[in-house]
């Protein structure tokens, strides 16, 4: 029952987008197509999911017993990117037609932070090895749902007769924080 | 404590490397380094005109063969070079396509349809299939105009898009956007190869041209002052405008919609009018021609449907040659038509400027005698286009047919062609009542002649020119109807000196909607005549199509024509096409145009395809919806005539041009006439009691 409620809290209530404002450029920049959406949306799940377990261990193992807390945010980064890199190789070599769906938007996530919150977040709640994976992932859909809606909604817009200062972006970003009301609905249902 | 913080981190960051190091050597992919290369040189825009997702993609695309040197729709032929530099392709400067926009009617939209207050035409299309009543024209909503990343397409002052062609990059997504498909990504050589489609938007002009020249789009040139362009619009399917100018009946104007109204558009005007200002300017306009394939191709016979043939072939890169049986080119051109209506320096002037694209011509050469079939395949020619046109005469089928003074009215004009001696005395008889013999009457007239011309039923049944009807009136040929010649009365030495015609009545119509002439029994007369001149009709001489045994391999009609499929013109060869009067029996010379490119158009797919073959939509006779006859609202406005360069008395002792062209506030008048007609739209007039000054007719178009 707890992980139900830490799927649902991570996916609606603590919306990595739209309740804690992480990943807006591949928010705004990788929603203009549902298409495009979808292939990000997963590709940063299967990112997530990783980063988080592999920071766990390295603050689990590294640098929680050498006292050295205050590293965290940099070697985070250090092993999320060497990470990308090594997926990136990995999937090219071994399941080339995951490369091609997921692999122009490996290089993106590099400095992704979203990606980057979610596994400090982990380690803000004390999350144990499982919780971190259901948490990284249920994340990475709570990312996934919010992009894929603001895609839909961008692909309706096209069609629409738009002020020329207000095309593209703007309107973009207007649509997310209209998103992002939406899901304060949500607030206070989970912790 | 410092020491650990960096002994750590230097460890993740050594640890890290080494393991990208190790995958990246286990986990290597070859990647063809050309794709970098390509990508390097691409214009770099990402703006996916070709069809890839970016230049990466693109790049990749060409490494794969997926798409060929010219991927890039930006960066030209100087991109397109450079990447054929790098994949080691050949690489042909390829002809530049541009956005077509084949509708004039957007202003016209009779509903223009809001989506949420976005007038989009996709969205009405779904929801309505469209509000107009055109079923095949433009809306004018201007979806185009926004899928165009380039900035090439604007909304015109009309209504329907303007595409620039110096930014239009044929990237094709304003054709894609299209609901109605008005918008082709073309280039020269398939506007070239296209022929009427039912659903093109063909004006009642455009449907009944044999050649099918786009009239509304080169008289809207003409009136905005783009003469080269008109120009250019009717070289795209007709060689010879200058000459058509002059001669042609323009059945076009027959069926003008405006002549429901008032009189037709002088649509024929406005072209000489645009010819002779070529002419006049003194310098040709450049024709471009598609990149050489050189391929040989013979044409036979240099008449109009040879030079159209041999023209067209020319543009589309082939390799074509000329053999001509007389010494000059031109055919009946040059050899049937006269002097006052076409000069000989107009139609050498026009020829020499056909030629000059580079075409080989051999002169005196006769098919069937110097060359045949079999030694043109030898000498590598893939092709054969054959267009001797029609030069044999027929028979009147009377006693003394062959008398002394008595020849036919095409050997005489062909005598004055060549200026050798015709042998013409005082006291003429023509016979016949069709446009050579009319010809044949005229020119007798110029030659001090007292010409009389017969014709076995009325005026009102003569298949000649109104116009040329009237003007030999003018110049003295008298006219003797209902009369049909029994014999040829000759002197002692075998020379005609009478006539003998017995007078006739009509009766019954015929086949033909003509009422048939009935002989009065007893009522022969003779007319005095020292030189008569037959013109009852042509056949093609087909006998140099028989070898020695009499056998021939291609097919005759019963017509005595060379028989072809009608739409692709190939014969019983695969390999031989054939065109104008030899094909269709004695016609117009635009016929003879247009056929000769509709034999060019099948010989290019012949040799590139195996096969010719038409669109299954073709045109081919009048479209019965557009034909209408009650069209409202629109005002009157009378139409120019043509100045006569020379007044009657000085004509019948002259061989100059009589008809002269409009001059250029004519034109502008004769432009703004016309009602710019799509199948079915058509401009209407505005208030009551408006006049036609240039301005504010454009504006109002």
């Amino acid at each position: 029952m707890d992980y139900f409620v830490l799927v649902i809290a991570a996916i609606f209530v603590n919306n990595i987008v739209l309740a804690q404002y992480l990943g807006n450029c591949p928010f705004i920049g990788t929603s203009k197509e549902s298409g495009v959406a979808i292939g990000m949306g997963l590709a940063v799940v299967f990112v997530a999911a990783m980063a988080a377990v592999i920071t766990w261990c390295v603050q689990k193992f590294l640098l929680a017993p050498n006292d050295l807390g205050y590293l965290q945010t940099i070697a985070f980064i250090l092993v999320i990117a060497a990470l990308v890199q090594f997926v990136e190789l990995f999937l090219k070599k071994v399941i080339p037609p995951l490369y091609k769906s997921l692999g122009i938007f490996l290089p993106l996530i590099t400095t992704n932070c979203a990606v980057l919150g979610i596994a400090i977040i982990c380690q803000r709640e004390e999350f144990t090895l499982l919780e971190t994976l259901i948490f990284s992932v249920a994340s990475g859909l709570g990312f996934m749902l919010a992009l894929v809606v603001l895609a839909s909604i961008r692909e309706r817009l096209d069609l629409a007769r738009v002020p020329i200062s207000m095309k593209g972006t703007p309107l973009g970003l207007i649509m997310a924080g209209l998103m992002s009301l939406a899901f304060f609905a949500f607030k206070g249902m989970a912790s | 404590m410092i020491t650990a913080s960096v002994l750590v981190l230097f460890g993740i960051g050594l640890t890290a490397a080494v393991i990208l190091a190790v995958a990246s050597k286990l986990l290597y992919v070859y990647e063809d380094p050309r794709i970098a290369q390509v990508e390097s040189v691409l214009a770099g825009a990402n703006c996916g005109g070709c069809g890839f997702p970016g230049c990466a993609g693109a790049a990749q695309g060409v490494v794969e063969g997926k798409a060929g040197a010219n991927v890039c729709v930006i960066g030209g032929d100087s991109v397109a070079a450079k990447v054929a530099g790098i994949m080691g392709l050949d690489f042909s400067a390829t002809e530049k396509q541009i956005a077509f926009v084949d509708c004039t009617g957007g202003v016209r939209a009779e509903e223009i349809y809001q989506y949420q207050g976005a007038r989009d035409c996709r969205a009405q299309h779904l929801l309505y299939s469209g509000a107009k009543m055109c079923p095949e024209g433009c809306l004018g909503y201007g979806t185009c105009v926004t899928a165009c990343q380039f900035g090439a397409i604007s909304m015109g002052p009309n209504g329907y898009p303007v595409v620039d062609p110096n930014l239009c990059t044929a990237c094709g997504s304003c054709a894609q956007v299209c609901p109605r498909g008005v918008i082709s990504i073309w280039g020269m050589t398939a506007r070239i190869t296209h022929v009427n489609e039912v659903n093109d938007c063909l004006a009642p002009c455009r449907q009944r041209c044999p050649g099918q020249i786009n009239i509304p789009r080169y008289i809207e040139q003409v009136s905005r002052g783009d003469y080269a362009g008109a120009l250019e619009t009717i070289r795209e399917r007709i060689p010879m405008p200058l000459s058509i100018g002059r001669v042609c009946p323009h059945p076009c104007e027959g069926v003008c919609r405006r002549g429901n109204v008032d009189e037709p558009v002088g649509i024929n005007m406005i072209k000489r009018f645009a010819a002779d200002w070529e002419m006049n300017s003194g310098t040709r306009l450049p024709i471009t021609c598609a990149p050489d394939t050189g391929r040989k191709v013979a044409v036979v016979g240099g008449g109009p449907a040879g030079l159209s043939c041999a023209y067209f072939l020319r543009r589309l890169g082939h390799a074509p040659t000329i053999f001509e049986s007389m010494p000059k080119l031109g055919g009946q051109l040059r050899y049937g038509i006269p002097e006052y209506r076409l000069p000989k320096a107009v139609l050498d002037w026009e020829i020499e400027g056909i030629i000059g694209l580079g075409i080989d011509v051999k002169f005196n050469q006769f098919f069937g005698k110097d060359f045949s079939l079999e030694s043109l395949a030898e000498d590598g020619y893939e092709a054969v286009f054959l267009g001797i046109g029609a030069w044999m005469n027929l028979n009147l089928r009377i006693d003394n047919e062959d008398a002394v003074g008595v020849s036919t009215g095409t050997e005489f004009l062909t005598k004055v062609g060549l200026g050798v001696d015709t042998g013409i005395g005082k006291k003429v008889v023509v016979i016949g009542g069709g446009n050579t013999a009319i010809d044949a009457a005229r020119t007798s007239v110029r030659l001090d002649a007292d010409v009389t011309l017969m014709y076995r039923r009325t005026r009102d049944e003569m298949p000649a020119n109104m116009d040329e009807i009237i003007g030999a009136d003018e110049e003295g040929v008298k006219y003797l109807f209902l009369a049909a010649p029994t014999r040829i009365v000759t002197d002692d030495a075998g020379h005609v000196t009478h006539v003998e015609y017995i007078q006739m009545e009509l009766g019954a119509p015929d086949a033909s909607g003509r009422r048939r002439p009935v002989p009065i029994e007893g009522s022969e007369t003779l007319i005095e005549a020292d030189t008569v001149y037959t013109a009852i009709g042509q056949k093609p001489e087909l006998s140099c199509l028989y070898d020695d045994s009499g056998t021939c391999t291609l097919e005759e009609t019963r017509w005595r024509t060379l028989g072809a499929d009608p739409d692709t013109l190939q014969t019983a060869l695969p390999h031989v096409f054939t065109g104008g009067d030899m094909h269709t029996g004695p016609a117009l010379v635009i016929t003879a145009l247009g056929e000769g490119r509709k034999a060019a158009r099948s010989i290019h797919q012949y040799l590139n395809e195996g096969a010719p073959h038409v669109p299954a939509n073709m045109q081919r006779d009048m479209i019965d919806y557009t034909m209408f006859t009650h069209v409202p609202d629109v005002g009157l406005r009378e139409r120019s005539t043509m100045p006569h360069l020379i007044e009657c008395d000085e004509r019948t002792c002259s061989f100059k041009e009589i008809e002269g062209a409009i001059n250029e506030e004519q034109v502008k008048h004769e432009t703004c006439r016309c009602l710019r007609c799509g199948l079915t739209c058509y401009n209407r007039d505005l208030a009551e009691g408006q006049t036609c000054d240039a301005e504010e007719c454009l504006k109002n178009q």
